[in-house]
């Protein structure tokens, strides 16, 4: 149990009582010690024998040398019993003993409490006697002192001997004995045990190597490679061309080819039946499916009373909007004699939207009446005018295209403004963001009236027409032309020219740019030089023309034979533009929004320095109709001789009267059509001997006339007696196929219009002011797949028709003469 | 003179818009349309004879390619290949 000499006993009270070492009597745990002599254990043994408390340590007993035993209290249970024996002599002395060092710790720690006590308490330090603690001895062991009484010698040497000269000599040291000690190295036998065992740790480690390389690094870089075609130099292709070889294989392999050829010419293999019959079907309805049905009608009793309305064009973007160009009725007498009548009424181009049949959504004023107008293709706010008196007009209505966009809306905004009668200040619809200037607004209090715009600018009247326009375009955004005729092409991408014709026997090509005139005289410009100020309100887009606008180009038709001119009422420019059936708005905003930043037309100059590629591939070509029923086919190019006018290339008789409608169709680039007087014609460009179609004479005479914009042999013709004659050339050509009564007084402008892929609109004017506006029905506006091929087949066959007529009829005059 | 001849009387055919020689490398010998075009024709034909020919005889080896026609929208492309050359037509069947 730890200790082997420390036996634990456990002392009953019998056996306590015997040797005197009762607990807490004789035996303390102070004084846990008690001697007992070994004979008395001995007795005890014997007498008790199994009972004795001794008994499990009776060996150690007989075995003790000694003659006392020691037994010791253990009060704490320290060896597992409540006494203990001490079995040697060694032990029981070290047991006496260490109780004396116990003790003597235990004083210790009792003055060291007394003293830390005495810290705690603190008083002043009081100087006190030194107490010492037995460091004198090891400052007297750490001092030196001497110990040992010093022994003196003295050596003394006679002087003479000093100072004599010295003579070394080497003496070896191994020659004498004992001159040195030395210790001779010697071989240890410890280092020759080998080592038969060892101890080692091993630890396995990844071996780490650390490499590094360099790449090529590869950027991408662009390379172009320019390639052509091999060809066959000309020798070796005659030498090819003439081999045998060549020959054996045309002739084996041009059987064959013919086959397939003839094959394709019989028959077409890949032909829908099936396709084709229900096709076919849909185009012939009966005649009561195709009608007109009436949309709406506008009139304003305000501005059309007693008007007749001139010209009708849709807005090319905005949906539903639709302007009308009003001008004052003359009776029959006053158009002979065109006197100087005051005008009542301003001259107005309206604007109507389908939201509201009643009020006009924007009102444009004219300096005088205005007999045609069009909107530009590529900016649909310039709106060029062709007035009465020759001169021309433009219009821009950027501020106001919001409030068109947003033409539904304004039926709420009117509420909102009836309700605030505030005189003073112009009260607005929320929608309308740009009405900050109120003075081109009419009547400041009352919203209702539609915004009146002024024109921007009008031709120098000297310059302009002599007689009324009676036909405007704007060219084609493709090309330009300059002051000598050559078409160039156009850098701006946008309408920049128009041209205009007038009863005065003059075509006039306008551009809407600065013009850069040289060599003008001074007095001319000294007038340019007054700040022309527009009107408040007026966009000044076309301040640099305001006043001075000549036109660009004057063409003079000339009769070949006389002296006589002609005089243009229509014309059609066989270039037009390359537009689209119905213009993707994004396209158009975001065209529109990059021209309404700046000013493009006052910055935009006609360039006369830089050079601009001549486009030859632009047709110079025109038809024009005339006042007296001639159909005129002629180009513009300037030749040398200019100051005698231009005769025309081909001139024809066909109408009676004036021509009031000279169309090119919008399916094929060569195909015009003509109306005036009782009839109209159809021609192709480049057959010269007259048109390939002719109507014969109606009972009513036919004033206007407009192709269908979908169905290629379609188009509309207005009458005298206020119907409209539908032809469809692929059903009949010697009559109309369908006619519709549209309104009392005489047709003056008949135009259709795409809403949407289903809807198709045909705006149709009369001489009362009313305009009506129709719903084209799905037959007449949707056509067959097949149509454009049967139209033009049916043009071709004209064609030859008509030129083999012409050969029959110089055949019958051959005959004659012979 | 024969293989003109031959070639007139191929074109003269109705709906006949070109005719074209091709040697076996796609060098252009004789044609009737511009130079772009016949460059571009040979070339892509060549290939597609090739093409053709290589298919019939992998499926059969004992077959071969006499004739290939391309039909499309607009016309149709006819080729005769041979062991050399290649006569193409593009003509257009619509009636």
């Amino acid at each position: 149990i730890g200790h082997p000499e420390i036996f634990p006993l456990v002392f009953t009270t019998k056996t306590q009582e015997i040797f005197n070492c009762r607990v807490d009597e004789d035996v303390t745990e102070e004084n846990c010690f008690k001697i007992i002599k070994k004979d008395d254990i001995i007795q005890d043994l014997k007498m008790r024998a199994a009972i004795s408390d001794f008994h499990p340590v009776k060996r150690v007993i007989l075995e003790y040398p000694g003659e006392e035993l020691l037994v010791v209290f253990d009060a704490n249970f320290q060896y597992g019993q409540n006494f203990y024996l001490v079995a040697s002599e060694e032990a029981k002395e070290n047991f006496l003993k260490p109780p004396d060092t116990a003790e003597e710790k235990e004083e210790k720690s009792e003055e060291e409490k007394e003293r830390t006590l005495e810290v705690h308490a603190y008083k002043r330090s009081v100087h006190k006697p030194w107490v010492s603690l037995g460091s004198e001895k090891e400052v007297e062991e750490e001092s030196v002192k001497g110990y040992v009484t010093k022994i003196k010698y003295m050596f003394s040497r006679a002087r003479g001997k000093f100072g004599a000269p010295i003579r070394f000599t080497d003496r070896n040291a191994s020659h004498v004995k004992d001159s040195y000690v030395e210790c001779t190295s010697y071989q240890d036998k410890t280092f020759s045990i080998k080592l038969l065992e060892r101890d080692v740790g091993v630890q396995m480690v990844p071996k780490v190597k650390e490499a590094s390389t360099q790449t090529k690094w590869t950027y991408p870089k662009n390379a172009a490679m320019q390639y052509s075609p091999r060809q066959l130099s000309n020798e070796e292709l005659e030498e090819s061309l003439s081999s045998e070889k060549l020959k054996e294989f045309v002739t084996s392999v041009h059987l064959r080819m013919e086959i397939a050829l003839q094959q394709n010419e019989i028959m077409n293999a890949f032909f829908d039946d099936w396709k084709a019959l229900a096709e076919n079907e849909s185009s012939s309805g009966d005649k009561s499916d195709v009608y007109l049905q009436a949309y709406q009608s506008f009139t304003d009793p305000h501005y059309l009373k007693d008007r007749s309305i001139s010209c009708v064009r849709w807005h090319p973007t905005i949906h539903g909007i639709i302007a009308e160009s009003a001008t004052q009725r003359y009776s029959d007498e006053e158009r002979i004699n065109p006197s100087d009548k005051l005008l009542l009424q301003d001259s107005v181009i309206i604007f109507w939207s389908f939201s509201d049949p009643t009020r006009p959504q924007l009102i444009l004023e004219c300096p005088h009446d205005i007999y045609c107008f069009q909107f530009s293709p590529s900016d649909p706010n310039i709106i060029a005018g062709g007035c009465f008196n020759g001169q021309l007009v433009l219009w821009d209505t950027s501020k106001n295209e919001e409030r068109l966009q947003n033409a539904k809306s304004i039926t709420v905004g009117v509420k909102k403004s009836v309700v605030n009668m505030d005189s003073a200040s112009v009260v607005n619809p929320s929608e309308n963001n740009d009405t900050s200037e109120p003075s081109y607004m009419e009547d400041d209090e009352n919203d209702t009236e539609p915004p009146l715009v002024r024109y921007c600018a009008c031709s120098s009247i000297e310059c302009s027409h002599k007689t009324v326009i009676t036909d405007i375009h704007w060219l084609p955004d493709h090309f330009e032309v300059n002051r000598t005729g050559i078409t160039f092409e156009n850098r701006a991408e946008i309408c920049v020219q128009l041209v205009t014709c007038s009863p005065d026997c003059l075509i006039l090509f306008w551009d809407i740019r600065v013009t850069k005139i040289p060599g003008k005289p001074l007095f001319e410009k000294a007038k340019e030089k007054k700040i022309f100020d527009m009107p408040p309100g007026v966009p000044d887009t076309f301040k640099h023309l305001a006043l001075s606008w000549k036109p660009l180009l004057k063409i003079n038709l000339r009769k070949s034979d006389t002296r006589m001119e002609y005089s243009p009422i229509k014309i059609c420019l066989l270039e037009q533009h390359h537009h689209y059936k119905i213009l993707d708005k994004a396209q158009s905003t975001n065209k529109q929004k990059a021209l309404a930043k700046e000013k493009p037309y006052a910055k935009m100059s006609v360039p006369s320095k830089k050079p601009l590629k001549a486009l030859e591939s632009i047709s110079n070509n025109f038809f024009v109709g005339t006042k007296d029923g001639e159909m005129i086919y002629s180009d513009w190019k300037i030749k040398i001789d200019s100051n005698s006018g231009k005769p025309p290339s081909h001139k024809y008789f066909i109408h009676d009267e004036a021509v009031n409608t000279v169309q090119i169709s919008p399916f094929f680039k060569d195909i015009v059509l003509s109306v005036g007087g009782w009839n109209f014609a159809i021609w192709k460009e480049g057959v010269t001997d007259g048109p390939i179609l002719e109507s014969s004479c109606m009972t009513q005479r036919y004033t206007t006339g407009h192709w269908s914009l979908t169905r290629p042999g379609v188009f509309f013709i207005g009458r005298d007696d206020g119907n409209i004659d539908i032809w469809d050339l692929l059903k009949k050509t010697h009559e109309p196929s369908y006619f519709q009564h549209i309104s009392e007084s005489t047709i003056t402008c008949i135009s259709p219009w795409i809403a949407s892929p289903k809807q198709q609109f045909l705006a149709v004017s009369d001489d009362s002011g009313v305009l009506h506006v129709l719903e084209i029905c799905p037959i007449l506006s949707q056509s067959s797949s097949n149509e454009q091929a049967n139209v033009l087949d049916y043009f071709e066959r004209e064609v030859k028709y008509l030129m083999n007529y012409e050969k029959y009829q110089e055949f019958q005059a051959k005959e004659r003469t012979e | 003179a024969e293989v003109d001849e031959t070639l007139k009387r191929i074109q003269a055919h109705k709906g006949v818009i070109a005719t074209m020689i091709i040697n076996a490398e796609g060098i252009p010998i004789r044609t009737t349309l511009d130079n772009s075009t016949t460059v571009q024709y040979a070339g892509l034909l060549c290939q597609l004879t090739t093409k053709a020919r290589s298919t019939v005889r992998d499926i059969d080896p004992q077959n071969d390619l006499t004739f290939l026609r391309i039909r499309s929208k607009k016309h149709e492309v006819m080729v005769a290949p041979d062991k050399e050359y290649l006569l193409v037509v593009i003509q257009n069947p619509c009636e």
